[in-house]
């Protein structure tokens, strides 16, 4: 596909064609990571803005198998996403959509051992206002920032799905799994951070 | 290739009226629609600042009316201090997201960027259609909190925490008010951010062959810069939103210090930092100012160079100074907490900056005036409301070199100084930006022109209007009057009454001749002067090459190639002293002469 694909077709001929030799579409989510990343930036620096200004603030993390078993899956999503864009690159439609779906199952995995930790926190007394191990701004901050990320991975898995089964019945292409690629893997470079800043410094002594 | 098809297929001429005027994917439908969202919003705007104004000068009168608003607020018509606050919060609210943001940048920008550039739409028109209606439904919200709850809320449109987060305890307006106040910002973020996309990508990637980045006009230049601002500013200030949000309706504490007591009670949020939500809104607030102000240099520019008919001294330096603006007004926003509390190192860290920005600001009106300088300059409305722009730039943003400085901020921070600087820096600058384009641009959205004698006496008034109302603000500021009080009771503010009578006597009439404005407006789109050409003002760029209004997909069917620099005036062609972009003519320059 190229800058064809996204303006009335009778006209593009004339146009100088894309910048930096991307399509628009790609360009587009470049665009929309720069934007997401300013938000998740703001969000980190809440965090940390608040965890410096706090003397009681809590490290109730006392083991990093779990943290590291989702880290583990979601890397391994964004490797799976990339045997998928090149199954797709080379043609071999069952494959990429075959290795997209493994994808979303992972996503999903990784979203069932979130919600699952978020419930375990829960049940040791952690909410958004109070936790038994200090300041109340540790619930709202870590369930702000994992569940930012969270809203991330729910709507890539949506998303993975949609584009993976349009992509079988024909009505999108390789470009776009590449498109929906680039979100994947910055959600994934999300996590990266997430995971020192709001769980390897809150580790117990 | 099966995506054309579907693309081409939703986006053929709409036939309904639904699609055609309402939910249009037209980005010219769209401008329109925000030019007529921020039109609305600015009379609203003005009349709250009216219904201030008469309160400051004459405390006791009632404003027959007022209390049809608010019967808790002004009762008998009669503001309490609370419902001055929340008129005030209203009015910057108001001006700075849905006019400032919406006209000069929204509107003009989704009109005309697609057409300078040569494209046929924006690549998203979905998104395009999303940005206008998020952001007409985030007006709604902030306009429902006039008759929800206890009235809109009072925290000015900074915001300031803890205010903004502890609740009704703060007084009228700081519960529901704050949060439909939030939701609706939180979703203007959306709109801008989805409206900066098809910006940027319309900018770079839709140019017609021969348009290379600097044949732009200076327009185009501008809103890229602003929406390269936007993007990243908006995706700031949406988070803070939800922060605040969550601190209303789940009780977080983000933004409320420990054991703050209010009224004797000591609050029972615990922990977060007040100073956080400054960090977090002047991140996003200062880029506002210059996505505010950016545009308006760009239109200025491009009307300035079509009516002294010759290119700027250097538009090289115009657009790199434009960027210059935009990379460095992330650097400054800390001279907006120079009294906040922070780290005094802090803020001789962000003066230095904010003398820096005052360099590239200082170059783009030097190019503009010496540009003018023995330039033949065309009298009309558009060009005035420019050389009005230039001057309120100017007498603005002087005040800015004092206020730059911690030392001489901490005295004049919280007085009518500070309220005068940005009055008129972005605020009358920013709305004679959007006169001089409507003036300019009228006879190509309408194919009629506006009343020029009617234009003239709009410019006179407003500008001189708009010195006597802001100067004075200054002196004002200089006395040591405090801003956000509703009255002035105290012994040396007494003498300082006249003074605020004679504002609120400019006020009221500059005010007033806005209606000419509004009648002009309406008067010249059904019954003014029909256009006499496609170009009435001989101007170069693609807008003035195409039909008049231009069809739907801009060009009808034709591909425009571009064969000239944006500003080829004073030069001899076929036609005149000028060459259009899009005409092959081979040219003598002034400086192939020389």
């Amino acid at each position: 596909m190229s800058q064809a694909d996204l303006t009335i077709g009778h006209s593009t001929t004339q146009t100088l064609g894309p910048a930096f030799s991307i399509p628009t579409k790609k360009f587009a989510m470049w665009l929309f990571i720069i934007a997401d990343t300013m938000t998740f930036a703001a969000c980190l620096v809440v965090y940390g803005f608040l965890r410096n200004g706090t003397p009681n603030w809590p490290r109730p993390f006392h083991s990093i198998t779990n943290v590291a078993i989702m880290t583990f899956i979601l890397l391994t999503s964004s490797l799976t996403m990339l045997i998928g864009l090149r199954s797709a690159r080379a043609g071999d439609k069952g494959a990429a959509f075959r290795w997209t779906m493994i994808t979303a199952a992972l996503g999903i995995v990784f979203a069932f051992l979130h919600i699952r930790e978020w419930l375990e926190l829960i049940d040791h007394g952690m909410t958004l206002l109070k936790n038994p191990w200090g300041t109340g701004l540790f619930g709202a901050s870590f369930f702000s920032i994992t569940g930012l990320h969270l809203t991330h991975v729910t709507c890539g898995i949506i998303a993975l799905l949609v584009v993976g089964v349009r992509y079988k019945g024909g009505r999108y292409n390789a470009d776009d799994i590449e498109v929906l690629g680039l979100y994947w893997h910055f959600v994934d470079l999300v996590w990266m951070f997430v995971v020192p800043l709001v769980y390897l410094l809150n580790l117990a002594h | 290739m099966h995506d054309v098809a579907a693309h081409a297929a939703h986006h053929a001429p709409p036939t309904s009226f639904i699609r055609k005027h309402v939910f249009s994917l037209d980005h010219k439908v769209i401008g329109k629609q925000y030019y007529a969202l921020a039109l609305v919003a600015a009379f609203v705007g003005m009349f709250l600042s009216w219904f201030m104004r008469i309160h400051l000068a004459w405390n006791d009168t009632a404003i027959p009316g007022l209390q049809l608003l608010s019967k808790t607020g002004a009762p008998g018509g009669v503001m309490t201090p609370e419902y001055y606050l929340q008129l005030m919060t209203m009015h910057g609210t108001i001006m700075v997201f849905f006019v400032l943001t919406t006209a000069p940048f929204a509107a003009f920008g989704n009109y005309f960027l697609p057409i300078q550039v040569g494209a046929e739409d924006m690549p998203f028109p979905h998104f395009n259609m999303m940005s206008f209606w998020v952001t007409f439904v985030a007006f709604l919200v902030l306009m429902s909190s006039f008759i929800l709850g206890d009235g809109p809320t009072l925290g000015g449109w900074t915001q300031y925490a803890p205010l903004n987060a502890v609740g009704s305890v703060a007084g009228p307006g700081q519960g529901l008010g704050v949060v439909l106040w939030a939701t609706s910002i939180g979703l203007f973020c959306v709109g801008q951010l989805l409206g900066s996309l098809n910006f940027i990508t319309t900018t770079l990637d839709l140019r017609v062959k021969g348009m290379s980045l600097m044949r732009l006009p200076l327009t185009a230049w501008a809103w890229f810069i602003t929406s390269c601002m936007g993007l990243t500013a908006f995706a700031v200030l949406m988070p803070a939103c939800i922060l605040v949000i969550l601190d209303h309706v789940a009780g977080t504490s983000f933004f409320v210090a420990s054991n703050l007591v209010i009224n004797d009670q000591v609050q029972p949020h615990s922990g977060g930092s007040t100073l956080l939500w400054q960090h977090l809104f002047w991140f996003f607030g200062h880029p506002e100012v210059y996505i505010a102000i950016v545009p308006g240099l760009g239109i200025v520019s491009h009307i300035l160079i079509t009516n002294m008919r010759k290119p700027m001294l250097s538009h090289r330096t115009l657009i790199y100074s434009m960027g210059a603006l935009a990379v460095l007004s992330y650097m400054v926003y800390g001279h907006h907490m120079f009294v906040s509390g922070m780290n005094p190192f802090s803020s001789l860290a962000f003066s230095f900056p904010t003398l820096v920005i005052t360099i590239p600001s200082t170059i783009v009106v030097l190019v503009q005036v010496f540009s003018l300088y023995g330039s033949k300059l065309r009298i009309n409305s558009a060009s005035l409301f420019s050389l009005g722009f230039i001057s309120m730039f100017v007498a603005g943003g002087v005040s800015g070199f004092f206020l730059a400085q911690p030392s001489i901020d901490i005295m004049l921070h919280a007085t009518y100084f500070v309220v005068g600087h940005f009055h008129m820096v972005m605020g009358v600058a920013a709305m004679f930006g959007i006169f001089a384009g409507t003036y300019f641009w009228f006879p190509k959205m309408t194919g009629r022109m506006m009343n020029e004698t009617l234009g003239k006496a709009h410019f006179w008034l407003s500008f001189v209007g708009a010195y006597c109302i802001f100067m004075p603000f200054h002196y004002l500021g200089l006395a040591g009057n405090v801003r956000r009080y509703s009255s002035f009771v105290d012994d040396f503010l007494q003498p300082l009454i006249p003074v605020h009578r004679f504002i609120t006597v400019a006020a009221l009439l500059t005010g007033a001749a806005q209606l000419i404005f509004l009648y002009n407006l309406i008067h010249s789109r059904f019954w003014g002067k029909l256009a006499p050409n496609d170009n009435p003002w001989e101007a170069t760029s693609l807008e003035w090459s195409t039909a008049t209004p231009p069809p739907f997909d801009n060009f009808g069917g034709k591909h425009p190639v571009v064969y000239h620099d944006p500003y080829q005036y004073g030069v001899q062609s076929s036609v005149g002293d000028y060459v259009m972009q899009t005409s092959p003519e081979q040219v003598k320059t002034e400086s192939d002469e020389q």
